[in-house]
């Protein structure tokens, strides 16, 4: 880890301009301290934006707002959440260990970086680390690594379980910066990677995540399901966040959103439109599939992930469409 | 840069370097080795402690965060003369091998029962609003953040299980 | 034959012919129970001392620094502008520093070769500072430069393939034997390379003293890991002395003395101050011995009746140049099963990967995965219950050397584990289903051989009827502490807290160190004689035999004469056992055994395994304490979990470097994949061509086979063969059907 300067932010203005003058933010730290500690991210400035405050979940407009520093551990037990958006707390409990998400914030969670293995092996050529040095994952062990919106420069997959949920949630960001507050839609808070893969967010300079906002509870039931290697603490090999309305035996409304094969918390429209209307069943899934998938992009190892995503969203729209218990 | 910290009850003052994890100060400061590093990454638990009475990995904890937190750590739980009951019933279950991980397990446990007691469902939860029914595999999920390589799971969680019994039946 | 020196008590027995169960006429009655270990207390608190915890003054910190390229050599190292940081003492490279630990029981320096690189990761230099974050920094930036040789790290097309002439067996006619058969399943096995990862990372402390060096370290085998520490740094063995009073976990990953601490011992010296060395946990990925990876090619044909009569296990293993270790990937298939007409081939193939080495049942943990799986297929093609099978299939003498089998209950195993475990429940393949889940059981025979090695302890009667064991033995989580202070007890008629056991320093009496599963009836058997010296003493002082003394209670009894223990000690009394191998291991095949029983739930449309239930039932002679040794099991059928399932280093294609190094990369399993777990232990048995406390160990014995009961049980779930391990969730999901809903 390089020496660092370290100021506690007294104010959202004091880490806007520090941020804006090129210091880095640290909240929960949880994948922060862990890049630092390996020399992939060496700031010079560090501000810790703890008091700041924004750990409350308050109603908002018919639905929550969650401010930035409102603790993974938190957000996945508030009883609005538990009760009304099923899919997050799920998300959140599925993600990391009980410890991690004690520490770990809803804005960390929200940027926190790939665990690409190359990205971390300050060794290998990464375009992500180091701009313009290359792709090892290209073709190196990728099994971990995305198969939808990927470029030629990354194969990175965006790791976290929560954002995919709110993704699914059409969740809104809430950002302050020298400009004044905006909201970016989250989905848009991702750049894909395309030639310049260290350029993750669209968040302008000074720009500081204050909350997240959850629109309305949606109609329909809610579901988290995922994949991995091992049946706990471990990252996505694919994973559906899943909220689906049905009226007669048809659909009446989706959202599908995908982590673990996605360069970010991945939703197709389009695979969604292809499930309205449908009669329940299997035909139903494998139209959404088809729409998602014509897309993927597989390097090897990680070739499964199409087949597996395919399962996936069987299995999402089965529990979700099947008779309720 | 000095902090203070409380710990186990008792104010310490720390003059750290900014680089210093939370882990590196009880360890290397401090002298409370009960505190193990097992992956310095957040990926194994063994440096479990609480923190405000929550449990985080204080090796993803850098020091200077925490001027003036309250800290406990598995020194801080129970005496030889008296180990706190999930301390015994590790002993008796033989909820552990090398012993390496077992602090982080026992710290993680203690505030895992806290969290349930709270309501706070797992991953694995039948119903996320329900009051959670700490089964075998409910205690599994909410532990899996604290590995054991010689692989005592079983026994680990048996001793929590007991420990649990005999702090309800105290209270 | 037993030696006794009257004039010192101490006993030395070479294990030569079969030994009474004198343990077995003792009356303490505390040996074999579910006896709490004793440290347990300090284990729970936090108060046992790790190796990186030692109160050593004036520390300094070192870091390790990795090559970064696969071959070649260290062309420069920018040791001036690493000096030039904060706090940094010195930069060092070359000298003693290691290429990687030693091979179990070397007992000398493994390969010494910088500046050469010959493999990604090895470890180049040592930075050390004042403080472990400057070090840290600083051996992150360290400047190297390299010359860069072409390598191959692909164990499939290595050109340089050797094939140990001992290991290629051909017995019969195995072409024609094979083509005879009735039934034939010719399959081949893959199985990825695994390592250790014990939960306390490799870590030394190095502090000379007018030319001594003394090191707390992490280590398994404290005798051997003198000689090779003391031959790594040039100096006599009587010039180092090793502490490891707690070892956090072993596995065999601690067998050899390992980079961190020859970086230690060197930087000490160098710059006159104490040093200690933690390998961060990548480095212990990268840079301690793996697993080798194995392909595996069985072939084995029955008769009608499902009797096996020809048998082929062909394996590839991979080692660094320079390595004598070989995987003995078919050493479990040499004690299970017979036919006339046998091939054994073993190749070991050259590559530019991490140096492989023992992990926990070096041998058996891979090969009976291939062999009990395709057993399993065997079975499958006869049309015969695979339990039936094996029972069919059970050898009179061992099949490698027609020897006679000093115990083995295989048979008692596979029927009470069946009986147990509700086999008769099995349906047939893919016919039994819960909700998404595919439900299915599995067996698997459980064999590791067993090995005695020469082992000596020291036994003190305090004046006060206390007694203290004194060996330089350690405990790496198995439970040493416990089982030498039973043994004491039972032999010399005390409580067990009235046996203080002292373990793992160097200065103490040499045992044979913890590996192999040899540990506890090596240095137990120590135990065993050097109280037998202190009986015949205590009798002769009182007038009587050791044979007619009885010891209980702190009491010594002989005929109507009873007296306190501590009447009769005076200043005390001390003696030495000494075991040695003889001639039983040449005569018989020693062996343990046991059974697998697994119960999986496979996922419909994910592929996703779980471990719904297991039971193990072993047989190892003489169980020392119950408590520890079914945490042992437990241990070994959760690492068969982890192999079965989920642990894989992965070496990246083109540098062979491990992609994988940590925790969130290689999946050793957690709680959620462990079910509550069943270890049964047949505590009747023993074995008296083992050793004089007939015990065998059973470290090993619980992963052995373990793997492949669940894979058995997998294909009996759902119908999908896995032929390479681990069986993760996208080699299964691609062969069930999903698109039905049902």
């Amino acid at each position: 880890m390089k020496l660092f300067d370290y100021h506690k932010a007294t104010g959202l203005s004091d880490a806007q301009t520090k941020t804006a003058a090129g210091a880095t933010l640290i909240a929960g730290g949880t994948n922060l301290l862990d890049l630092m500690k390996l020399e992939i991210q060496t700031p010079e400035v560090l501000v810790d934006i703890n008091p700041l405050g924004e750990d409350e979940i308050a109603e908002q407009d018919g639905g929550l707002r969650v401010g930035a520093l409102v603790r993974n551990a938190a957000l996945a037990a508030h009883p609005l959440v538990r009760q009304r958006y099923p899919v997050l707390s799920r998300a959140l409990l599925s993600g990391a260990s009980g410890q991690i998400r004690n520490k770990a914030t809803t804005a960390g969670n929200l940027l926190q970086r790939t665990r690409c293995a190359y990205f971390y092996d300050t060794a290998s050529a990464c375009n992500k680390r180091a701009p313009g040095s290359g792709c090892d994952a290209l073709e190196g062990r990728n099994r971990m690594n995305a198969i939808l919106g990927v470029s030629e420069h990354c194969i990175a997959a965006h790791p976290s379980d929560m954002a995919v949920a709110m993704v699914a949630l059409d969740a809104e960001v809430a950002v302050e910066g020298p400009e004044g507050a905006r909201r970016i839609a989250l989905e848009d808070l991702y750049r894909l990677p395309q030639d310049r893969p260290d350029q993750e967010t669209t968040l302008h300079p000074g720009e500081v995540i204050t909350a997240v906002i959850l629109p309305p509870p949606p109609k329909g039931r809610q579901t988290y399901l995922k994949v991995r290697d091992r049946a706990s603490y471990a990252f996505a090999l694919a994973s559906v966040a899943g909220i689906v309305s049905v009226d007669n035996g048809r659909i009446t409304a989706a959202a599908l959103a995908f982590g673990g094969i996605g360069a970010k918390p991945w939703r197709n429209r389009a695979a969604e439109a292809a499930l309205l209307g449908q009669a329940v069943g299997p035909q139903a899934a494998e139209a959404a599939a088809d729409v998602l998938l014509a897309d993927a992009v597989c390097h090897g190892d990680n070739a499964f992930k199409s087949a597996l995503t395919r399962r996936l969203i069987h299995r999402a729209l089965r529990e979700l469409t099947g008779e309720t218990a | 840069m000095q902090i203070s910290l409380n710990i186990n009850g008792e104010d310490h003052k720390v003059d750290v370097d900014l680089r210093r994890s939370l882990l590196d100060v009880l360890r290397h400061d401090l002298a409370l080795t009960g505190t193990k590093k097992g992956c310095d990454h957040g990926q194994c638990g063994a440096c479990t402690i609480l923190l405000d009475g929550r449990r985080i990995n204080s090796c993803l904890s850098l020091a200077v965060m925490h001027d003036g937190a309250t800290i406990t750590t598995i020194e801080g739980i129970g005496t030889a003369e008296d180990l706190h009951p999930l301390q015994r019933a590790f002993v008796a279950q033989d909820g552990y091998q090398c012993g390496y991980c077992t602090p982080g397990q026992i710290m993680s446990a203690l505030a895992m029962l806290t969290e349930a007691e709270e309501g706070w469902p797992s991953y694995i939860s039948e119903s996320l609003e329900a009051e959670p029914d700490l089964t075998d595999d409910e205690i599994a999920e909410r532990m899996s953040g604290n590995l054991c390589r010689c692989s005592a799971y079983p026994r680990i969680r048996q001793s929590i299980a007991e420990a649990r019994a005999q702090m309800r039946a105290a209270k | 034959m037993m030696a006794k020196d009257q004039a010192t008590m101490d006993v030395t027995l070479t294990m030569d012919t079969a030994q009474p169960r004198r343990l077995d006429q003792m009356v303490q009655g505390v040996l074999g129970g579910a006896m709490a270990r004793p440290e347990g207390p300090l284990k729970v608190r936090g108060a046992a001392t790790y190796a990186a915890e030692h109160a050593v003054a004036d520390l300094a910190e070192g870091v390790l620094v990795r090559a970064t390229i696969t071959k070649g050599k260290v062309k420069a190292i920018d040791e001036a502008a690493a000096l030039k940081l904060p706090g940094v003492i010195a930069v060092l490279t070359g000298g003693p520093l290691l290429r990687n630990p030693a091979q179990g029981q070397a007992s000398e320096a493994p390969e010494q070769v910088l500046p050469e690189v010959h493999y990604f990761g090895q470890p180049i230099a040592v930075v050390v500072a004042d403080s472990f974050e400057n070090a840290r920094h600083a051996a992150q930036t360290l400047r190297v430069t390299y010359t860069e040789a072409k390598a191959e790290v692909d164990p499939e097309t290595a050109s340089t393939v050797e094939r140990p002439k001992k290991s290629q067996i051909e017995t019969g006619d195995f072409d024609a034997g094979f083509q005879a058969g009735a039934h034939q399943i010719d399959a081949l096995y893959h199985t990825e390379p695994h390592t250790s990862a014990a939960m306390e990372p490799h870590a030394s402390i190095a502090r000379w003293d007018q030319g001594r060096l003394e090191l707390w370290g992490s280590y398994q085998m404290l005798k051997h890991n003198v000689a090779e520490l003391a031959d790594a740094m040039g100096l006599p063995e009587s010039k180092v002395r090793i502490h490891a009073p707690y070892v956090g976990g072993g596995f065999g990953g601690k067998l050899g003395i390992a980079p961190e601490a020859v970086a230690a011992a060197h930087a000490a010296r160098e710059i006159g101050r104490p040093v200690r060395v933690v390998m961060a946990r990548q480095q212990v990925f990268d840079m301690t011995l793996r697993r080798t990876e194995t392909a595996q090619r069985l072939r084995l044909a029955c008769d009608a009746t499902g009797k096996i009569t020809a048998l082929a296990h062909e394996d590839r293993v991979s080692n660094l140049p320079g390595e004598s270790y070989s995987e003995p990937v078919a050493q479990g298939t040499h004690f299970l099963y017979g036919g006339a007409d046998r091939r054994f081939t073993h190749e070991v193939a050259r590559v530019h990967r991490p140096a492989a080495g023992s992990v926990r049942a070096p041998g058996e943990a891979v090969g009976m995965i291939a062999l009990e799986c395709a057993v399993d297929e065997l079975a499958e093609a006869a049309g015969i219950d695979p339990v039936e099978l094996r029972l069919r299939n059970l050898p009179k003498t061992a099949p490698k050397g027609d020897l006679p089998f000093s115990e083995n209950a295989l048979g008692r195993c596979l029927k009470e584990g069946a009986a147990r475990f509700g086999w008769d429940k099995r349906g047939t393949t893919a016919s039994r289903r819960d909700g998404d889940w595919w439900v299915g059981l599995g067996v698997a025979a459980a064999v590791r051989t067993n090995v005695l090695e020469e082992s000596i302890a020291r036994v003190t009667l305090e004046p006060d009827g206390s007694a203290t064991v004194a060996t330089d033995m350690t405990d790496i989580g198995t439970g040493t502490y416990a089982i030498l202070s039973q043994i004491a007890a039972e032999m010399l008629g005390l409580r067990p807290d009235q046996v203080t056991v002292k373990l793992g320093d160097s200065d103490l009496p040499k045992s044979s160190g913890s590996g192999g599963s040899f540990g506890a009836q090596s240095c137990g058997s120590a135990v065993f004689l050097a109280c037998q010296g202190l009986r015949a003493a205590l009798a002769k002082r009182l007038g009587t035999t050791e044979e007619e003394l009885t010891l209980k209670d702190g009491t010594a009894t002989s005929g109507n004469r009873r007296v306190p223990l501590a009447d009769v000690l005076d200043s005390g009394l001390s003696a030495t056992g000494h075991i040695k191998p003889g001639d039983t291991e040449d005569d018989f095949a020693i062996a343990g055994y046991g059974a697998h029983f697994a119960e999986v739930r496979v996922h419909a449309f994910t592929g996703e395994v779980r471990v719904a239930r297991m039971l193990g039932i072993f047989s190892i002679g003489r169980v020392l304490n119950r408590l520890t040794a079914e945490s042992q099991c437990h241990g070994g059928m959760i690492w068969g979990i982890g192999s079965a399932l989920s642990e894989e280093l992965q070496h990246d294609r083109r540098d062979g470097r491990i992609v994988n190094h940590d925790l969130a990369g290689y999946h050793v399993p957690c709680h959620l994949d462990v079910p509550q777990l069943d270890a049964v232990l047949l505590e009747d048995t023993r074995d008296d061509q083992a050793n004089p406390i007939q015990a065998k160990g059973i470290g090993e014995l619980g992963i052995s086979g373990a793997a492949a009961a669940i894979g058995n049980a997998i294909f009996n779930a759902c119908g999908v063969r896995v032929r390479d391990f681990p069986a993760t969730p996208d080699k299964i999901f691609p062969h069930l059907p999903f698109d039905d809903w049902g």
